[in-house]
């Protein structure tokens, strides 16, 4: 009984991770699905989520003449951190990508771009704030921890999963019922033909980024305060990971990036609970190989057809 | 004796470097970075054969320098000194600079075995799913050192030798193989090894590029259909470039693990394999010279920044244009070496020389050197 309860405790933790993983795996698919680019960058998009939500709310949290409660001041940090990363996010394609694919490059320059600006916006972070790791404020809401036959769960483990579904539910709505989401999906299907068409290309690529990185600083945010210490490599192996989750469920695909992300922290769930927490970085990542080796399309993908 | 102009001015250079270390002409730190120097030569050249000869994208190969370092490493320490594990030497340390080229031949070996992690899911995946594979392989080979102990204590129910390699706190105990070349002469083992690594590297390198193979690397690049059609077995071609590519990595691991006498799995990550990139793509993609220049040049700009930041940091504090609080550390190079791909990807993908040869650019060259 003492195991069995252990294993659900460990399965209500898979869910908490699972949501981090399907946040962040949401804005990897959404930008692989219109651009067929894989925005490497988006780990570290998601860190500097979790910093620009310390800056808020210790900013709100200070100006104590404005008679803020915490609960305000959480109120207040979700929308505005979501604003400000999904700006970074844009600033990032405008910088950076725009250029490459305005001149058709090889898809590879744009790999390695993406990757160059995850590490200048780590390292960047790093020289600029210093080594010293931030203290995300953890009483923004005040934890509550329900007990359900031995098993704990906390508010804030419900609040993000909850979350997490919510996200998925309105990606899933604005990409499949409304009409921008039809021109995401028409930037996918023929990027040519789609001025001809009178859709404005650029609008609808930096939506889209704006979409995902807004995604991602809401999982900052939450990630932030389920688990305060904020350093700047923090993005990097759970940005991994949520890419794992992508390919998983296969990238591009909303429903894929979701299920891809709950599964991943099921395995990585199940690797710890038999002893072995130091291999979870092995077998994600022989997940990961295996599963481009064998299916790359993953679980929901649909396979490119190539001319020759 | 025109044509042999170039190579004998060369092997002065090299036989000059020898001799002021071995008179101490030259500062220590000099020489290590001239060493270093070599072995990025080996590193960049030898990752050149598969981003830029073949134009696959590989971005793990500090994976396989590790793997080569690790072993080289394991072996020379096994071998030649009184260590934890098997108490004596295995051989009279009097052979090790004998045998010291036979382990870096066996760490290639191994290195390149490795290298099938990347080179079999090659055959079905190509582009970007092929760069995250070479990620995730450099991820794997990383955990699975730093997991030793435990991994040992699964497959062979003992963690005893795990606990020899000591993953997570990294290896040591290459100087003292290094002091038992030594004993035996005492010349600049190192530096004589890095030279000779590095010039073997580029030979096989050059041989390799310019045969048979070579050509079906190119018809690979362009077009691989159309390259199949034409008769080029794309499936061996990719197994020998990306075998031959780690293998020659696993070379430049033991050096490195040599001359610093202590291996981290940790400092062969990302960043490493980002050097080896940036080191090929300024030199311009499948440029055998363009590389070994940009080796040498990222060498230098890398050594020439610490202290470049660090007068940066003083005068601006001296003119007061920095908060005081504030100090520009040495992470700013792990920041301007990014930004220097960034900004070639922006502006000049094809990096410097841009697939042509030094001998390309200025064709007169070729009467000066030869190279068979």
């Amino acid at each position: 009984m003492d195991l069995f309860q252990e294993f659900l405790q460990h399965c209500v933790n898979a869910l908490q991770w699972g949501s981090f993983y399907a946040l962040i795996a949401l804005g990897y698919t959404l930008v692989y699905g219109v651009l067929r680019l894989i925005n490497f960058a988006h780990g570290d998009i998601f860190m500097v989520g979790a910093y620009i939500a310390y800056f808020v709310a210790t900013f709100f949290l200070a100006q104590s003449g404005w008679g803020l409660t915490h609960i305000m001041v959480l109120i207040l940090t979700v929308p505005l951190t979501m604003i400000l990363t999904s700006m970074v996010g844009v600033g990032l394609e405008r910088v950076a990508y725009r250029r490459l694919r305005r001149r058709g490059a090889h898809r590879l320059y744009v790999v390695i771009t993406a990757l160059m600006c995850g590490l200048i916006l780590e390292n960047g972070n790093l020289a600029l704030l210093g080594a010293s790791r931030k203290k995300f404020p953890d009483d923004l809401i005040e934890k509550v921890n329900w007990d359900f036959f031995g098993i704990s769960v906390t508010n804030l483990k419900v609040l993000v999963i909850f979350a997490a579904v919510i996200v998925f539910v309105l990606l899933h709505f604005i990409v499949t019922r409304t009409r921008i989401g039809m021109a995401m999906r028409a930037v996918s299907w023929d990027k040519f033909a789609l001025p001809l068409m009178g859709i404005p290309l650029d609008r609808v690529i930096v939506f889209t980024f704006a979409l995902g990185s807004g995604t991602a600083g809401l999982g900052g945010v939450l990630f932030a305060m389920s688990y305060p210490v904020l350093e700047p490599y923090m993005g990097v192996m759970i940005g991994w990971k949520a890419f794992i989750a992508a390919v998983v469920g296969g990238i591009g695909d909303i429903r894929g990036a979701f299920v891809g992300g709950f599964l991943l922290a099921f395995v990585e769930v199940m690797v710890v609970f038999f002893g072995w927490s130091t291999l979870r970085e092995f077998f994600a990542f022989s997940i990961l190989l295996g599963i481009l080796w064998v299916r790359p399309t993953g679980l929901f993908g649909t396979a490119p057809t190539t001319k020759i | 004796m025109k044509k042999y102009t170039l190579n004998i001015v060369f092997v002065l250079l090299c036989a000059g470097v020898v001799l002021a270390s071995q008179y101490k002409l030259l500062d220590r730190y000099i020489l290590t970075v001239l060493m270093l120097m070599g072995i990025n030569i080996i590193f960049a050249t030898s990752l050149n054969l598969v981003n830029g000869n073949m134009r696959e994208f590989s971005c793990g190969h500090a994976g396989f320098a590790c793997v080569g370092a690790y072993v080289g490493s394991v072996l020379s320490v096994l071998l030649f000194t009184a260590n934890k594990y098997t108490g004596q030497p295995l051989l009279s340390p009097s052979l090790a600079p004998l045998l010291f080229p036979v382990i870096m031949l066996a760490a290639a070996l191994v290195s390149a075995v490795f290298g099938l992690l990347v080179a079999l899911p090659s055959f079905k995946t190509r582009d970007d799913y092929l760069a995250i594979i070479t990620i995730a392989a450099n991820f794997i080979i990383i955990s699975i050192i730093e997991n030793s102990e435990q991994i040992a204590e699964q497959i062979f129910g003992a963690k005893s030798f795990g606990t020899f390699i000591n993953g997570s706190r990294g290896f040591s105990g290459m100087k003292r193989t290094v002091n038992a070349m030594n004993d035996v002469a005492h010349i600049p083992w190192m530096e004589i090894w890095v030279i000779l690594g590095a010039c073997f590297c580029v030979f096989v390198l050059y041989r390799l590029v310019t045969s048979t193979y070579g050509k079906g690397i190119d018809a690979v690049a362009q077009d691989e259909i159309a390259a199949e059609i034409m008769s080029v077995d794309t499936k061996r071609t990719k197994l020998i470039a990306f075998m031959v590519s780690s293998g020659l990595a696993g070379i430049s691991g033991v050096l490195y693990a040599h001359i610093y006498g202590y291996v981290n799995a940790s400092s062969f990550g990302i960043l490493r394999s980002t050097e080896a990139l940036v080191m090929v793509y300024l030199g311009g993609m499948g440029s055998l010279s363009g590389c070994i220049m940009a080796a040498i040049a990222f060498t230098v700009l890398v050594e020439a920044l610490r202290p470049g930041l660090r007068f940066l940091n003083d005068n601006m504090h001296y003119l007061g244009m920095l908060p005081d609080g504030y100090e520009i550390s040495e992470v700013w190079r792990w920041v301007i070496i990014p930004l220097i791909l960034f900004l070639l990807m922006q502006f000049r993908p094809e990096g410097l020389l841009g697939n042509r040869e030094l001998t390309h650019v200025f064709p007169k060259l070729k009467n000066w050197f030869t190279l068979r």
